[in-house]
Parts: structure tokens; sequence; C-alpha cells
């Protein structure tokens, strides 16, 4: 038997090759052989999910209800201290100084990640802006939401701050951050799908210990983080519960 | 229940004194300062509570814009935030609402350790665990000023 690994689509193409090199070595931890697919769309992965093509995931918080409620996954661990944090982002040229100065009926450049997009909209309220006031735009990149906002077609993107980060300085200097998210508790995490949850004490083990060799460090490294934490029944409760307070 | 009084030493300038009566009958003396704090842009003020509404887990933003310490506030219950000028009613609505299994959401004044206050959009949901409630979670976001204006004029208004 094969197991299907995946990645949430977010992750930052820099780290496609990391991800790569993990799947190797979960195959070697494991002694199980493990492929990795990764999708090119958030609707891609929800189809591979629903039709039970996937046994361990790299979850976007917003995907946990669906993966631990109607497919019975679980949480194995998680990116020590690595939040998911949003900004928001106008042209450099906008006039729009605060959120306050919105219009609800904005126009938002965004690209298809749920959570990001969730904490945008949560930091556009104080400005009236709900789903029915504001209009999307929906971009494949962040560069194309950067795109939008130099060619006047959307009043503000929504940026994973990661990700708005790693943006060339010369598109940077032709925005400007409005609002930063400090939410510190939406976060992605690795779960385990029915055929791999035997195998959770061993691979949590491993990837607790993943940070203490000199290999398993570049790893990590290629992958963005500097360790591994426990994922716990608790805390992907608490990611559901939070993420439900979050979407109304 | 018993929650600490506000004492004169806690809070810097003009105050009210006042007195907020509980569900249960039980009473805390307030010192109501009439300055707002603005709520931080970017900010989710989280909290977690057991059944009888004592703080088992905060965040860091629930602990700066209250004014207490963190010490203070785990295993105090959540309404040391209360406001004497939120309803009674408000309250009745949110714990029945919840209790029944459901999510409440509206808008709350809060009242820091300091006498000032602060206004949120607070979420609060049962916290489920193996099919029983276990406690609640309660997430608060910057809300609307015109969404606080009309709050006041239908609930606070005199």
């Amino acid at each position: 038997m094969t197991l299907i690994n995946t990645v949430s689509p977010d992750f930052p193409p820099t780290h496609i090759a990391g991800w790569f090199i993990f799947n190797t070595w979960l195959q070697n931890t494991l002694n199980e052989r493990v492929r990795l697919e990764l999708h090119d769309s958030f609707s891609q992965q929800q189809d591979a999910i629903q039709s039970d093509g996937v046994d361990m995931i790299y979850a976007n918080p917003a995907d946990a209800a669906l993966l631990v409620r109607e497919k019975g996954f679980v949480g194995v661990a998680r990116p020590a201290n690595h939040a998911d944090e949003a900004v928001i982002v106008v042209a450099d040229s906008s006039p729009v100084q605060a959120v306050e100065d919105l219009s609800p009926e904005v126009r938002i450049a965004l690209t298809a990640q749920p959570d990001v997009n969730t904490m945008g909209m949560i930091m556009l309220e104080p400005a009236d802006v709900t789903p029915s006031t504001a209009t999307k735009l929906e971009r494949d990149t962040y560069v194309l939401v950067a795109k939008a906002l130099m060619d006047g077609d959307a009043d503000v993107g929504f940026f994973l701050k990661d990700a708005y980060e790693n943006l060339s300085s010369i598109v940077r200097s032709k925005l400007r951050v409005l609002v930063t998210s400090d939410i510190q508790v939406v976060r992605h995490g690795l779960m385990l799908g029915p055929r791999m949850q035997q195998h959770r004490q061993v691979l949590l083990d491993a990837l607790l210990n993943m940070n203490s060799t000199e290999n398993g460090k570049e790893i990590l490294s290629n992958l963005g983080f500097d360790a591994w934490e426990e994922f716990r029944s608790e805390d992907v409760e608490f990611m559901i519960d939070l993420m439900e307070t979050l979407t109304t | 229940m018993v929650i600490k009084d506000i004492t004169a030493a806690d809070v810097s300038g003009d105050y009210e004194t006042r007195e907020i009566t509980f569900h249960d009958g039980s009473t805390r003396t307030v010192l109501v300062v009439d300055e707002e704090v603005p709520y931080p842009d970017g900010r989710l003020i989280v909290s977690v509570t057991d059944l009888e509404g004592r703080i088992t887990e905060c965040n860091k933003s629930f602990v700066d814009m209250s004014a207490y310490s963190r010490e203070e506030l785990i295993g105090a219950q959540q309404c040391i935030l209360r406001h004497p000028d939120i309803p009674s009613e408000i309250y009745a609505d949110l714990w029945s609402t919840i209790k029944a299994g459901n999510k409440w959401q509206g808008y709350i004044k809060n009242l820091r350790k300091d006498g000032r206050y602060y206004w949120v959009l607070a979420t609060i949901i049962p916290t489920v665990r193996d099919g029983e409630i276990v406690g609640y979670a309660s997430v608060r976001r910057k809300p609307s000023r015109k969404k606080i204006e009309e709050f006041v004029a239908q609930h606070l208004s005199a």
C-alpha cells in the first residue's frame, strides 16, 4: 500500500524541494511507501480529501474541522513558534491611512488561502466591510495580488505576512501595510488520516527529535521552521473552535 | 461569586463608584473612569473558561487590554471584566444561549482594572469534547464604531 502525503497549497513555492526531501525522510522513518502529491488549489485538495485520497496533510487551520469531524484525522505535530499572520496592504499612493478610511464597498485582491482571508475580513470589520459589501478579486499568487494593487484594480490586498515579506523590495516599495494581524494562535499542523495513525507515536518522536541532528536541521530549514512541537488532540479541537468563532 | 473590588489605588483620574449585582445576587464595587481605551488593530482577545465561567486560558492580548496580570486573571470569573453600563439582560441572553449549546455574538463594553473601558465584538461558543460541553471559548475583535453607536442607542441610552 502506498500512503499519500500532501501539503496545503498555500506553502511558499521556495519550499517545494523541502517538502520532497521531508517526504523521503518520512519514508525512511516509517519504512513505508509514501507519495507526496501536491495540489494546485484548495478545491483540488478538498476533492482529494473528500475522496479519501489523503493519508497525511500539512493542513491549513481552516481545513481542520473537515479533516477531524468528517474524515477521522488526528494531529501529530506543528511547527513550534510559527503562527499564520495576515497583512492588509494598499498601494503606496493610496489615500487610505487606516482601515476606518475604507468604504464598505472595498475591492479586495486575495488568494484562495482560507485562514488569511478570514483574518483579513475580520480586520476590515471596523470599516463595516462584510462579504456582501466587498468585491473579492481572487488571484492565483500573492505576486498577482500585489499587481492588482499597483494597477489600481483593487483597493486593498490580503497577504500571508511571510509571503508579503518575501516579495521583492521593488514591489514592496510600491505598497504600504495598512494593518498586520497579531493573533498568535492560527497555525498549520501535520495531521494523519486513519490509514496512517498507527505510526503516530513513532512519527511524533522522530519529528520532535528532528532539530537534534544536522540532517534534521537542514530538512527543517528547507521547510522554513526551526522545530516541531506536538499537535495534541486538544490543540486541534481548540483550532476548530477558534476558526468557528472567526467565520461568523 | 467573589470578585475583588476595584479600589482607588487601581485607577487614576476622576472616577465614579458603581455596584454590579451578579446573577447569583453577589455584588462587586467597581470604580469607573469615563475614558475609552482604543482596541488595537490586528489583535484578537482569546480566552477559555470552564462551565462556571472561570478563566482557564487567555492570550497576551487579553491580559494587555484588561490591565490585570495573567496571575490575577487565571481562575477568576470572566465577569471580572463586566462593565456596569451593560444591562444584565445582555449577559442573561449570552449565558442562556451558550448553555443551550449555541454560539452567541454581540457587542460588549468591558471594564479594565484601571476603571477605563474598551468595546469588543465578542463571539462565544461552547467547547464540546466527547459530546459534552466542558467550557466556553471566547474571541473578541475590534468592532465597527457604527455598530457600537447603534448598540449604545438601543441598549445604553437613558
